[in-house]
């Protein structure tokens, strides 16, 4: 009996996301008191590929077949899933990502499980398997119970700390059968913006709203995330007018997200924003409305224009890393 | 094309989420239901690419009866026909054997559903439908073209996006981009009501998770408010306090 977790990477470098999966997994593997297994899929190096033995695995699989180097939904999916049978694991578990949220549901059939999508705790196993995950767009938690043998959960980036738990390995090499069917899909091409900090995965984020009154007025945000290491995101309102891609509007209708600390600059705080945020663990909003709604579920707050406060923002934080450097 | 969009019923984005004394289920009445958002997505582009190229969109809803004024709606916004399971939904793998055993005796060339329902937000049913009817899956998918047999489809990644490419038939999961939804103008909202809306009975499922209970996330304290004109020392609170920077 087993735990597996599936590690994706991104250009042969384990995310933090899938670290945290690890983590996850290797705590579900002690208080079921089974071992914890890895699987990588792709192009990793041998050195990065030992990696997951630092947080408590100890098997890791490298199903790295030339067809594999790319990520395709349908053979990926067949992979981890010949894996959870090939190691009798009973918990599969997956990072909520992009790629994740698309190979769990697959896997979840062809191996008759139940799966908790977005999962932000340990599944409390006192009494069957109880998975917490969030609902309603952030607006809710559901507590979700699994009752197949087998049992799936993707895990919300953000939302488990990344703990060492040095382990010596064993390694090898994982090439199971795929049918051809499996790459019907196929990648022409992959665009990162290699330069930016992935929002899903990032811990400190800057946000803009309507307050920042166009698109020629982001470069303080960007200037002020920059100096921080945060994503940029913003409000629906900013993307719907095409100030910012859509890729950035972070709420109800765009992407949930659980950074340590999300500064909203200039949004109102419309109770679909407020969902897509509501987990962040510190939110400073700065506006120049005092009645903002937005003020009512944050952490600090500053009322005030933002074209004045950021400024004054960007040097006092030069000014803090400079004594701190 | 023939294609099948899937939606499904859940409260308007600026409701207040309030649930049963037994923490149960959603408190609806006073609710107003609407399309997902993303599913009318998916629907719109449904609708953009029969209408450059023929074809027929069919909606489908698992739900009981008091789902179709929602399945009107999607009529009314230009869908041809709806299909309504008569069933509560019980979890996303119901849905889906649902959905794929009405699709595996249709044969349509395309199956749209948004990339999560903002309810339950489980981002599950188009890759399961996709596996249980072997066709390839996109869950979040920001633009999708089509020529001729082949799709061409824009999937979000993290920090950027992946071009992908297949024939079809193909599942895909709409995201924001994908197409701007419509309002229905009166003439669609007219002929909604005379357009076919078949009621198919449930298949029998296996049931593998279930939802036992829900709560809402804790009030934050109260905020604590810094002079406009002394940021250092919201600076100085996130690093010894919040101890995110």
């Amino acid at each position: 009996m087993s735990v597996l977790v599936y590690a994706e990477n991104s250009g042969g470098k384990f995310k933090k996301s899938s670290f945290e999966a690890i983590s996850y997994g290797n705590e579900i593997a002690r208080m079921s008191g089974s071992d914890l297994k890895v699987i990588s899929i792709g192009d990793v190096s041998p050195d990065e590929l030992k990696k997951p033995g630092n947080y408590g695995a100890k098997k890791i699989l490298n199903a790295a077949a030339d067809n594999l180097k790319s990520f395709t939904n349908q053979a990926y999916a067949a992979v981890i899933a010949e894996a959870a049978k090939a190691e009798d694991a009973k918990v599969i578990v997956l990072s909520a990502s992009f790629s994740g949220k698309g190979l769990a549901p697959r896997i979840a059939i062809k191996l008759e499980a139940g799966l908790a999508d977005g999962a932000v705790s340990l599944p409390d196993v006192t009494n069957g398997f109880k998975v917490r995950k969030t609902a309603f767009s952030g607006k809710a938690f559901a507590d979700v119970t699994l009752t197949s043998e087998r049992k799936i959960i993707t895990l919300i980036p953000n939302s488990y700390k990344v703990v060492e738990d040095i382990k010596q390995p064993e390694m090898a090499d994982f090439n199971p059968p795929i049918a051809d069917a499996d790459f019907k899909m196929v990648i022409k091409e992959t665009i990162r913006a290699s330069d930016k900090i992935s929002l899903p995965d990032a811990e400190l984020v800057v946000s803009g709203g309507r307050g920042l009154k166009g698109p020629e007025n982001w470069g303080m945000v960007e200037e002020l995330a920059g100096l921080l290491g945060a994503a940029t995101a913003c409000s629906k309102p900013v993307s719907d007018a095409n100030w910012r891609p859509h890729s950035e509007h972070v709420g109800q209708t765009g992407i949930s997200i659980s950074p340590n600390l999300y500064v909203a600059i200039g949004i109102s705080g419309a109770i679909q924003h407020l969902a897509g945020v509501s987990s962040s663990k510190n939110i400073v909003v700065i506006n120049k409305d005092p009645e903002a709604p937005f003020f009512k579920a944050a952490d600090y707050g500053i009322v005030g224009d933002a074209f004045e406060v950021i400024p004054k923002l960007i040097e006092a934080i030069k000014k803090f890393k400079s004594a701190h450097a | 094309m023939k294609i099948l969009v899937c939606i499904s019923n859940v409260p308007d984005t600026t409701t207040k989420i309030n649930f049963t004394p037994d923490n149960k289920s959603l408190v609806t009445q006073g609710v107003q239901f609407i399309i997902n958002p993303y599913d009318e997505m998916a629907l719109t582009r449904a609708l953009e690419l029969t209408e450059a190229g023929g074809g027929t969109v069919t909606v489908i809803n698992v739900g009981d009866v008091s789902t179709e004024p929602t399945i009107r709606k999607a009529l009314a916004i230009g869908a041809t026909d709806a299909i309504r399971v008569n069933a509560v939904p019980r979890d996303a793998f119901f849905v889906a054997k649902q959905i794929a055993e009405i699709a595996k005796k249709n044969n349509y060339d395309l199956i749209l559903a948004g990339r999560e329902s903002i309810d339950y937000n489980g981002s599950q049913v188009p890759a399961m439908i996709g596996e249980l009817l072997g066709i390839p899956s996109v869950s979040i998918c920001k633009s999708l073209k089509a020529e001729g047999n082949t799709v061409t489809i824009e999937r979000e990644i993290e920090g950027g996006k992946e071009i992908l490419s297949c024939d079809l038939p193909v599942i895909a999961g709409a995201s924001e981009g994908i197409a701007e939804p419509r309002i229905p103008n009166m003439r669609g909202i007219m002929s909604a009501r005379t357009k076919p809306l078949t009621v198919i009975e449930p298949i029998e499922v296996p049931q593998h998770s279930q939802v036992i209970n829900y709560d809402k996330p804790k009030p934050r304290g109260q905020v604590n408010l810094i002079p406009a004109d002394n940021v250092d020392k919201l600076v100085e609170l996130l690093h010894t306090e919040a101890k995110v920077i």
